[in-house]
């Protein structure tokens, strides 16, 4: 590849600047997701979507892998420029299109902080409800292309229940529109295979997204127990009890104290588990069900019962649970995060297992996790200077993953497959299942140059178109 | 990287520790709260991405190169992304330190290493020189010469920096605070309270009547208050250059004079001053003669509003029917996390209406000498403060620190705007002398 000629052609599509330096490269060497590494030969910045398809269409003329970055903050490796090539960072494209609150939806930018759009129609009422833990950094794009969840994915579902439509830049430099202003638009649910496919294939340039009118009541409660095996059958008996919280969340005992070193809500320190339970809707029977609720964590050991009083400690709370993998940098310089799923009724036996697998091991695990959907995260702490635990941290984090689907889970709930769980997938799938997805990505991305290397090993590898005979 | 070894790394002087880099776990929450990376986008200017090239200098993986120097200063040290971090990652300390190596390591230009000199180690440290400057200033102003030189246009010949220097000159008082009063002023009885005052430089020189504000409030609420003679500049602009030992010295001063008198506190009303003011106890950990002591003076230091807001304020304070739009200094809410007290002093003025506005934790691109050295992006930051204040249609805006009062004043000026920008401890005394009672 002549760099300097792909340099000053790129020039020529978008606007300062090309970041071509080394030590300019080494800090988008990863994601939020430190374990794996790798260096993009240029990183560019468009403003608009023909400079994303020009782009694309270069690099093809080119033969050089890209992939699309938002904020960096994804944790399994997917914005990575594994073979190389350019880094299309979206971040300048973060408008907000058009609002419309009749219908109520959105056109965006990819480049949008995901929190920004609920703040920006927060008071005529509405919000945008999927809310990654990583929602004041993170942008729709990017969420876009891993499904993203977050704590209310319990009632209102991942990212693909909310979004309607979508404009994309294919592989090949095609700009094309999928779905449009409804739930469902005749045809194939083109929207639907492309919300997750971890920017597999092509890149979103403007999203339609659904708007929520802002439930009437809101109601948070904290309760501490013991042992995260009373939290989990709480849970349970919470979800049996046919009640569905927008949220129902977990941290155990070490993800307690570090939270609480950073917000100073109060949380227990001694306490085993807490759980975050919120409830929302319309305001009448909402004290009903709140003592329901309460009743059903007392029934299960409950120590400690402790209601937001108002929205300031609702969002105190809140801010604890949210940056919780944040704040593990108070107890470790590194940790590896987990995103196995497993029925939520085997959530105290999976826990349980998990802590065996850190004993053995050797390894702290603090876990923090959307207990009420059965997502799991569990956070392995360690210290990159030690390569021997690093093997260490590899070999549990497979262990975690193999308990979750033996189980009869999955390999992620809203984190991705990315490049990191990769290998991971034959566990889940057949040979044939894998090969379906293979052929459907073939569709789109044919000669692999769209974000390369990530979410599976073709059964059957395809070399590198190199141009026409 | 083959030219690492040619170009300079960091050395073992207070080099950035370790453990400060590693609480850093890159999970980006910072990234929106961070001015720069907010403008511009770009990873190697934000906190995650400054770290993790002051990370891979410390691990040798990458030289002081002059796009590292680039980075690290292109920061505002808001510390915005301190209070964002919920790993409670101490950034303004590891930019310092990280700026500190630059200085020792990269060479600058002549210019630039005199223009330092002069003003780093020549001018600030000696308050008589900075008052000998400022009688320059004010003959400029008052003889007539400055309406000459703006009526012929003179000022276009200048560099673009020293320009905006110019026009953000806010009119040069007669004498400085310390000079026009004695060194002890009583409180108003009964007594509750000994504290000092911190004077500082450009606010003792340019900012007399917020001291004299500052000092009225504090009377009027039982404070004896002691203008400590022989004080210097706090060294703020110094550490935030990377001139750490100037910095030290002006610290070791400034603690020898306020160890003259037993003091309940250590006043200030400058935000960056206060920010820095607490950190004397970080900055002389390893000088065995006054570790010990600038712990004692760091933890004595309290902003006016900090000091303020611990109790209700005395009355009576005579209403002002004003709307007000706060701003928070970064060093104020990040540095010192100090948001809540102003607001609640402003609220006991009666009819005072404080309103709300958005992204008033944002910077305004003051961030000390930062509009001279970056004014593009101080610039575009302050433009957009602008609007969000205006969007808020202030009577006044209030904000509790010398650089930013400068700056706001400055982009009302641009937009043509007669809003006023004034300390929130201006207010207070106003409603005092109103009142009858300051």
């Amino acid at each position: 590849m002549d760099k300097a000629r792909l340099v000053s052609e790129l020039a020529a599509i978008v606007p300062a600047p090309i970041v071509t330096a080394p030590e300019e490269l080494l800090v988008y060497e990863c994601d939020g997701n430190t374990l794996d590494k790798a260096q993009p030969d240029v990183v560019v910045f468009p403003t608009t979507s023909e400079q994303v398809a020009a782009i694309v269409r270069l690099a093809n003329q080119y033969q050089v892998p890209f992939v699309a970055r938002g904020a960096g903050t994804g944790l399994s490796g997917g914005a990575l420029a594994l073979h190389g090539g350019i880094i299309i960072e979206m971040c300048r494209m973060n408008k907000i299109w058009e609002v419309d609150y009749v219908n109520q939806r959105a056109v965006v930018g990819p480049g949008l902080v995901n929190l920004h759009l609920s703040l920006a129609v927060a008071d005529a009422g509405y919000f945008y409800a999927p809310d990654p833990s990583s929602q004041g950094s993170c942008t729709i794009g990017g969420n876009v292309a891993e499904n993203s969840g977050g704590p209310h994915t319990l009632k209102y579902g991942v990212t693909t229940n909310h979004v309607l439509g979508l404009e994309v830049v294919l592989p090949n430099g095609d700009l094309v529109h999928f779905g449009g202003a409804t739930l469902d638009t005749p045809g194939y649910d083109l929207t639907g295979l492309f919300v997750g496919s971890e920017g597999t294939f092509g890149i979103a340039t403007k999203v339609t997204v659904q708007l929520l009118r802002k439930p009437e009541a809101v109601k948070t409660i904290l309760a501490a127990f013991a042992t995260v095996a009373d939290a989990s059958n709480a849970v349970s008996g919470i979800i049996g009890a046919g009640l569905i919280p927008g949220a129902l969340e977990m941290m155990d005992h070490l993800t307690i104290q570090a939270v609480e070193a950073f917000t100073g809500a109060g949380l227990p320190l001694d306490a085993g588990a807490v759980l975050l339970i919120e409830l929302d809707g319309i305001a009448e029977g909402m004290e009903e069900d709140a003592a329901r609720v309460v009743a059903i964590c007392q029934q299960h050991g409950c120590r400690q019962v402790r209601v937001a009083k108002d929205e300031a400690e609702r969002a105190l709370l809140w801010k604890g649970r949210k940056q919780a993998f944040g704040a593990m940098g108070r107890l470790s310089p590194n940790y590896y995060t987990h995103d196995g799923v497993i029925p939520r009724t085997r959530l105290p036996e999976a826990l349980e297992r998990i802590q065996a697998i850190g004993k053995k091991y050797g390894l702290r695990i603090a876990n923090v996790f959307h207990a009420g959907d059965g997502n799991l995260h569990p956070l392995v702490l360690y210290d990159e200077r030690n390569p021997e635990e690093v093997t260490r941290v590899m070999q549990a984090g497979e262990e975690i993953l193999r308990t979750c689907v033996e189980l009869g889970g999955a390999l992620t709930g809203e984190h991705g497959i990315g490049m990191e769980k990769r290998d991971c997938m034959p566990w889940l799938f057949t040979e044939d299942d894998l090969e379906i997805m293979h052929r459907v990505r073939q569709v789109f991305n044919p000669h692999q140059l769209c974000n390369p290397g990530k979410v599976s090993t073709p059964a059957r590898q395809v070399p590198l178109w190199r141009g026409d005979p | 990287m083959a030219t690492a070894t040619a170009l300079p790394m960091f050395d073992e002087r207070e080099r950035p520790p370790r453990e400060k880099i590693t609480a850093c776990v890159h999970c980006g929450l910072c990234l929106d709260k961070c001015p720069t990376y907010r403008l511009l986008g770009t990873e190697m200017d934000s906190p995650r991405g400054r770290i993790y090239l002051i990370k891979a200098v410390s691990e040798g993986r990458l030289a002081m190169t002059p796009s590292f120097v680039e980075h690290m200063y292109l920061c505002l040290e808001c510390r915005a992304c301190e209070t964002a971090c919920p790993s409670g990652v101490e950034f303004g300390s590891l930019m310092e330190l990280a700026r500190a190596q630059i200085e020792r390591h990269v060479p600058r230009p002549w210019w630039q290493r005199l223009l330092r000199w002069l003003v780093f180690d020549e001018l600030f440290p000696y308050p008589w020189r900075m008052e000998q400057l400022c009688h320059l200033l004010r003959g400029y102003q008052r003889l007539g010469v400055q309406t000459l030189v703006r009526r012929l246009r003179l000022l276009a010949l200048l560099p673009a920096r020293l320009r905006r220097m110019e026009a953000m000159l806010p009119p040069v008082p007669k004498r400085p605070f310390t000079r026009s009063v004695p060194p002890w002023l009583p409180a108003r009885p009964p007594r509750q309270h000994r504290v000092a005052l911190f004077s500082g430089c450009v606010m003792n020189l340019f900012f007399p009547d917020v001291h004299e504000a500052t000092v009225r409030v504090l009377q009027a609420n039982g404070c004896e208050v002691w203008v400590a003679p022989q004080q210097v500049c706090c060294g703020a602009l110094h550490v935030h250059a990377g001139e750490r030992e100037q910095a030290k010295r002006l610290a070791r001063r400034n603690i020898l004079v306020f160890e003259r008198q037993e003091v309940d506190a250590i006043i200030n009303n400058a935000a960056g001053c206060g920010a820095h003011l607490k950190t004397y106890g970080e900055l002389l950990a390893d000088d065995p003669d006054f570790a010990e002591r600038a712990h004692h003076f760091s933890a004595k230091v309290q902003d006016i509003a900090e000091f303020l807001a611990r109790t209700p304020l005395r009355g009576p304070l005579a209403p002002l029917r004003q709307r007000v739009a706060y701003d928070d200094p970064c060093h104020l809410l990040h540095a010192q996390r100090i948001g809540e007290q102003p607001r609640r002093l402003l609220r006991q003025i009666p009819e005072l209406e404080l309103v709300p506005v958005t992204d008033a934790d944002f910077c305004c691109g003051a961030a000390g000498i930062y509009n001279l050295t970056h004014p593009e992006v101080s610039q575009r930051l302050l433009e957009q403060k602008i609007a969000h204040l205006v969007a808020a249609k202030p009577d006044v805006v209030a904000t509790g620190n010398v650089g930013c009062i400068l700056q706001l004043q400055a982009g009302m000026q641009q937009a043509g705007l007669a809003i006023p920008v004034v300390h929130p401890v201006t207010l207070l005394a106003r409603a005092y002398e109103a009142a009858g009672t300051g």
